[in-house]
């Protein structure tokens, strides 16, 4: 198939950036999207021009780097995926399809349609672990039981890769559910619960300090999650940061 | 150790599955009959790397770890013959910095994108360890590849990597392809469907070869078995590598169980299916969806189709005991070195080396060696060993951009992969590996003259990037096709046709020669890849009998 694609290009951080036209020809609908986006950018390096600057790295749905804003939706048409397990069949012929970064404040542009989402990062030092050294000497793993619910609850929460879709969906740009998801992870085991209340106040107070907004449940987040993290999350975490708040 | 792992990582938060007791539940996985491995859905890898991060996260909080996101280590820099430090090159400015340390751990991962297409994220590479090889650690037999055998088929040219399913699936699919070379055909063209063919028409060639693990044969032996079919003419798509995955019985036998335990009688074909579809689904949900949404069929209705694909590479930097590179100071750590899994790795064996060299081994090791660095102090960078190993890194940046050649890195990757999968792959022959090694070796001079960097060097430019690696995979791939010249008996992933069985129950097999061969190849840089000298360490095995393996 033929495409016209509307990619943003941006040279760095402080370029003002702009929609910039290409066309493809002969894509098969068998090709990934960033398959697509490969041959665009063979195109242009032969052509003498700079190819579109974009992150990924696995290729399948595991590491969260491929951040694309894809015809106004985070990862593109289709659900339940990352943008490199988006296939080209989603789209036809003599289609247009404009390719954006992930905007948010607490996302700043680096080139094109890469971002820097190491605010996420720093919610996650801030409480996204269990203080547990890692020289082996811990307790037998079958010493607390822990039951089958509640662990695949926490698996659940646990498939968040971070990505940044939740945020690139909300209108208020909020982190709520990528902070949900991780809270709950270890709010939801015994393990985990010794430090829950600390977690849950120094990575909400983390994520404000990064700029993210707050949350109107418009559930945006929860359908264009590639993992399918629920709405859900975010409530456990409401009621760990009330609770933790009225322990104080 | 693993056991240990398991503690550890429970302790650190990974939500390991639990059986209705409460206690940690297991299956089993590829290359053994019981079910020993514990797993976390279909992502226990992932949930072990997440649950490391979390540990690391802890420590940057409290300012034990400097994180430098987006940079790449491009040169170590040794003084006085111990490892002092690195040059790393910041990504996104792309300004050259040097650090300074009493000790370098390289953790860069495998080598296995010197294939182009393999389950590696893209991001892989192994310029790392080559240039601390190129500095003084011996490379240990290099030619040591995992080649995985449950990974969904390339579609096409454009292809730019390979999705791995996983290795769970072997537990409950059968792998087979047509008997008649007819009905092959007729399947290319779209004349039958896989559903079409009766028991009888089919070959389980797994199950027929090794009857007593069947589908559950190790990864090398299921792998080489699909390409023997496949070279026969037998593979079921367009570009004839393809076998079938199916779970057609799994689904009727779980069926059967589930209307047993509900107490139905007589159940309907349509209920049985049903039922035994529920249980598959729980089970595999996630990854035949993510098939469906590669391959755009639905495996619950028809056949998966899976092909080999490079997934591990076994080889790497030499270490001792310790993980102590042949350069003082310099470690080497995780799928980064040779340690552990000898010619063959074991499914989920990856990770609990990681960990183990990483949580058990490392901290205790590295105190030793720093202990006698107490006295050190601070070692600064302005001297002449940083400025040399910076300038030579800046060199080489500046030689990309100049260039302004007439083919892109990718051009010259994917010839480079090409040439490694078809004589270094599955199966290898001595007249293949000293192809191999010319055409690689002409390879690097066309590249060195044609390749073209667009961009500059003070920006992210992932060309640049993939040009120092392909760069540096363009002499590990001919010491890598050395190596396997070298070592003329089959064992573990590397299979040498020479050397095969010629007889008896083991006809066609792969055969040991642990007379002449009980040795790991560790490899000197002398300046030209085919100018490596060899140093041979010989194996010793006091506990166990090495022996021919059998799964008949
Ligand atoms: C799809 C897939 C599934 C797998 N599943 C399993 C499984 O279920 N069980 C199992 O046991 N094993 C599994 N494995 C194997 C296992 O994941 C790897 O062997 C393991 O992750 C290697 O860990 P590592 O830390 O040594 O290296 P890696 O995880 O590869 O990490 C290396 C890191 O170093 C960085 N790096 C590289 N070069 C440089 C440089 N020059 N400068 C700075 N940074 C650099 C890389 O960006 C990367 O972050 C799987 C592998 C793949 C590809
Ligand atoms: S919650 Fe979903 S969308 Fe948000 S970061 Fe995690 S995986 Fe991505
Ligand atoms: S590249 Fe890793 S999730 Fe898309």
């Amino acid at each position: 198939m033929n495409l016209t694609l509307k990619i943003w290009r941006q040279k760095g951080p402080k370029d003002k950036g702009s929609m910039v036209d290409y066309k493809v020809s002969d894509i098969s609908e068998h090709m990934s999207f960033l398959e697509m986006m490969d041959v665009l950018n063979e195109q242009l390096i032969s052509e003498g021009k700079e190819p579109v600057a974009f992150d990924h790295d696995c290729r399948e749905g595991i590491c969260g780097s491929c951040s694309m804003f894809i015809n106004g939706e985070a990862h593109g048409p289709d659900r339940g995926i990352t943008t490199c397990q988006l296939h080209m069949r989603m789209f036809k012929d003599g289609d247009t399809i404009t390719i954006e970064p992930f905007r948010a404040k607490a996302f700043p542009v680096i080139k094109d349609l890469v971002v820097d989402r190491s605010s996420f990062d720093r919610i996650q030092h801030a409480g996204g672990y269990i203080s547990v050294n890692t020289y082996g000497n811990t307790q037998d793993a079958n010493a607390i039981p822990i039951s089958k619910y509640a662990a695949d609850e926490a698996m659940d929460a646990a498939t968040c890769i971070g990505c940044g879709a939740c945020v690139a969906s909300c209108k208020n740009a909020s982190a709520m559910l990528f902070v949900g998801a991780k809270v709950s992870q270890y709010a939801l085991l015994p393990q985990g619960r010794i430090e829950a209340v600390d977690r849950v106040k120094n990575m909400v107070a983390q994520m404000d300090l990064e700029g993210f907004g707050n949350c109107t449940n418009t559930g945006a987040c929860e359908i264009e999650c590639p993992k399918g993290i629920s709405l859900e999350n975010i409530a456990r975490m409401n009621r760990e940061y009330l609770s933790a708040n009225i322990k104080d | 150790m693993s056991a240990n792992i398991i503690d550890q990582c429970v302790a650190q938060g990974v939500p390991f599955a639990r059986d209705y007791g409460g206690l940690l539940d297991n299956r089993s996985f590829g290359g053994v009959l019981v079910s020993r491995t514990f797993y976390a859905k279909g992502q226990t890898g992932q949930q072990l790397l997440l649950g490391a991060y979390s540990a690391m996260n802890r420590q940057i909080a409290r300012g034990k770890i400097t994180p430098f996101n987006r940079h790449e280590m491009l040169d170590i820099v040794k003084v006085d013959g111990k490892a002092r430090g690195i040059i790393a090159r910041d990504l996104v400015t792309g300004k050259l910095e040097r650090h300074s340390a009493h000790a370098v751990v390289i953790a860069s991962g495998g080598y296995g994108n010197v294939y182009f297409l393999s389950t590696n994220a893209m991001g892989s590479n192994a310029t790392a360890a080559w240039k601390i090889h190129k500095k003084g650690a011996f490379f240990a037999n290099p030619c040591y590849t995992q080649i995985h055998p449950t990974c969904i088929p390339r579609s096409g040219d454009y292809q730019s990597k390979l999705t791995l399913m996983s290795e769970s699936l072997r537990n409950d699919g059968r792998i087979w392809v047509p008997k008649n070379i007819e009905d092959v055909k007729a399947i290319r063209e779209g004349h039958k469907k896989p559903t079409d063919l009766s028991e009888d028409e089919r070959d389980y060639y797994l199950e027929r070869r090794y009857p007593a693990f069947g589908n559950l044969v190790p990864r090398d032996v299921a792998s080489r078995a699909a390409k023997e079919r496949c070279d026969a003419g037998y593979g079921v798509n367009a570009t004839g590598e393809a076998v079938y995955l199916d779970f057609a019985s799994a689904i009727t036998r779980y069926g059967k169980e589930q209307a047993k335990i509900h107490g139905i009688q007589n159940p309907t074909d349509a209920k049985i299916y049903e039922l035994g579809k529920g249980i598959v689904e729980a089970k595999y949900g996630n990854l035949f969806q993510m098939y469906e949404k590669i391959v755009d069929e639905n495996p619950y209705e028809t056949p998966m189709m899976i092909y080999p694909a490079v997934h591990y590479t076994m080889g790497g930097i030499w270490v001792d005991y310790n993980l102590m590179t042949t350069i003082p100071g310099c470690y080497a750590i995780g799928e980064a070195n040779f340690s552990d899994h000898g010619a063959n790795r074991l499914g989920a064996s990856a990770l609990m080396q990681g960990l183990a060299d990483g949580y058990f081994v490392l901290p205790y090791t590295i105190g030793d060696y720093l202990s006698h660095e107490i006295r050190t102090g601070k070692i600064p960078t302005d001297t002449p060993e940083f400025e040399e190993a910076e300038k030579s890194v800046k060199d080489r940046i500046d030689f990309f951009i100049n260039n302004k050649g007439s083919h892109s890195v990718d051009y010259y990757h994917k010839r480079l992969g090409n040439i490694m999968w078809n004589k270094c792959g599955m199966s290898r022959n001595a007249e293949g590996l000293k192809e191999a090694a010319a055409e690689i070796k002409a390879l690097r001079e066309d590249f060195y003259k044609n390749v073209s960097v667009p961009g500059s060097a003070d920006e992210l430019n992932s060309e640049l990037e993939k040009a120092g690696r392909v760069a540096d995979f363009l002499e590990l791939g001919e010491l890598f096709a050395k190596d396997a010249l070298v070592r003329e008996e089959s064992c573990g992933g590397h299979f040498r046709e020479e050397s095969v069985e010629e007889d008896g129950e083991q006809k066609g097999e792969a055969k040991r020669n642990d007379a002449e061969f009980a040795f790991v190849s560790a490899w000197e840089f002398k300046g030209e890849p085919s100018d490596a000298v060899l140093h041979k360490e010989q194996l010793e095995f006091n506990e166990i009998e090495l022996k021919q393996r059998s799964y008949k």
